[in-house]
């Protein structure tokens, strides 16, 4: 179980997190969405400590994550995080980016992380491109790879910034059926996106979030169809109408 | 010229080796040797430390880099040979005092080069491999490095050129190197510097022009090896390099 309490982040004087309380049960698939510099990605980077807090506390099972002393590698390697822009290591084949990690950091035998390795491609379709180097694949099949590689250090959480973002769009659909796969399998996951068709079909729920604080947390059905705060009514209406308030 | 190189050729190789200590050109080549590396692994955790979040790390090597850059390497040299014997109670041998200055006053040069280098990845990198659960110094030499010193190589090169020419500033303590027994030979041979010494330059040119190539030929074949990743099908066959 994952928990916010107060939570408060300032980047210089930008108040970026303002007194964000949230609690995230485990097994639950929670779709954060906004408008841009709204503190979705802030929210989640600090769920793994790529970014400090100020003031207030986030525990995961009861721990807190952000106290003095704590093992954050270790932590760290529990929580799977995807980036928007994949990250893959452009000096490893695929297959090496998925063993990096576990080799060096679990002493699994490099046969036995290469046998996983080539079992979580081809998970998420790619067990054929293993040798292939990163720069050789499409967005999209980077962007698989970056799951198969979070997915080898076996964490029960994994953390999702805006992953089809730097996509094309043609690409978005297989990264999505992906995740979707890992949502069957009871993972603890929190996607960052703007992909509001996905949010209806696999989120248990949405958080809205603008200016630092989350100002809707709703079931897919009740966000969509009934939002209550303006802010959400008004994000809504314009990704739906997109040239309704220019006009 | 002929009668000058027959004459002079193997005291111009190796000094007064086998009778006396080594000197000359093999003296030359083992101190630039040596200096590159000893100073390459020094250059890259200088350049570490300048680029850790830690002050403690950070600001001492920084200070260090900017009282070195200062100093012309004749100072640095001069404090070794005169300083140094002071504080250890020992007096260093002239091959060992210009190894330590030209392993610091590189290493510093070389720790500029590798923070450049680290600066140019982009920050994703580090944050998925910290995200992977891997610690800072495993991310560096794991995910940074391989990738920073690759695109470091014509600069580490420019500084290894350099290094080899260095050397010669050996001279001045009395280090019997190829410049030093250049200049014995025209105080024996007295009229034909412009000989010796052209002959002395064309030495250091042929060394560095050889290390130069050589670098040339590696970076080629990583960026070929780069190409073949980005175009694997690419039906050309790879460009030969102009030689």
């Amino acid at each position: 179980m994952i928990r916010f309490e107060k939570v408060n982040k300032w980047f210089g004087p930008y108040h970026a997190l303002v007194d964000v309380t949230e609690t995230i049960t485990q097994g639950e698939v929670v779709v954060v969405c906004g408008p841009s510099g709204s503190g979705k990605s802030t929210l989640i980077r600090t769920l793994n400590r790529l970014e400090p807090i100020q003031s207030g506390s986030i525990s995961i099972d009861g721990q807190d994550i952000h106290r003095r002393g704590l093992d954050v590698n270790a932590f760290r390697s529990r929580i799977g995080f995807l980036f928007q822009q994949f990250n893959l290591f452009p000096h490893l084949s695929v297959l090496d980016n998925c063993t990096l990690a576990p080799v060096s950091l679990k002493r699994v035998p490099p046969a036995q992380a290469r046998e996983h390795a080539l079992a979580l491609l081809d998970r998420v379709g790619l067990a054929h491109k293993a040798q292939a180097w990163p720069s050789e694949l499409s967005g999209g099949q980077q962007q698989r790879v970056a799951i198969a590689r979070a997915l080898a250090m076996q964490p029960p959480i994994m953390l999702f910034d805006e992953p089809t973002s730097a996509l094309d769009p043609e690409m978005v659909g297989e990264v999505l059926l992906v995740i979707r796969d890992l949502v069957r399998d009871g993972m603890t996951l929190v996607v960052v996106t703007h992909e509001m068709g996905f949010a209806r079909d696999v989120a248990h729920r949405v958080l809205f979030m603008d200016e630092g604080r989350v100002l809707e947390r709703a079931s897919p059905d009740d966000f969509f169809n009934r939002p209550q705060h303006p802010r959400a009514q008004q994000f809504l209406s314009d990704i739906r109408s997109p040239f309704a308030r220019a006009a | 010229m002929i009668e000058l190189v027959q004459t002079y050729w193997l005291y111009f190789l190796v000094g007064q080796y086998p009778k006396g200590p080594l000197g000359g050109l093999a003296l030359t080549v083992l101190l630039a040797a040596l200096a590159l590396v000893l100073a390459l692994p020094l250059g890259v955790a200088l350049g570490l430390a300048r680029t850790s979040p830690r002050r403690a790390l950070r600001w001492p090597v920084t200070a260090l880099v900017f009282v070195v850059r200062g100093l012309p390497l004749l100072m640095v040299i001069f404090w070794a040979y005169f300083f140094l014997p002071s504080v250890t109670g020992r007096k260093t041998d002239q091959f060992t005092t210009m190894l330590i200055a030209l392993v610091v006053f590189d290493g510093v040069y070389l720790a500029e080069i590798v923070r450049a280098g680290i600066l140019a990845i982009p920050k994703g990198q580090f944050e998925s491999a910290l995200s992977l659960g891997l610690s800072t110094p495993r991310t560096m030499r794991l995910v940074i490095l391989p990738q920073a010193l690759r695109h470091m190589l014509p600069s580490l090169v420019n500084q290894f050129v350099a290094t080899i020419k260095e050397t010669s500033l050996g001279y001045i303590i009395g280090l019997t190197e190829v410049s030093f027994i250049a200049a014995q030979i025209n105080t024996q041979v007295f009229t034909r510097a412009t000989e010796v010494y052209l002959l002395l330059g064309l030495t250091y040119f042929v060394l560095c022009f050889g290390l130069s190539r050589f670098a040339f030929r590696l970076e080629q074949r990583l960026s070929r090896r780069e190409a073949a990743r980005l175009a694997p099908a690419a039906s050309h066959p790879p460009l030969k390099a102009v030689a």
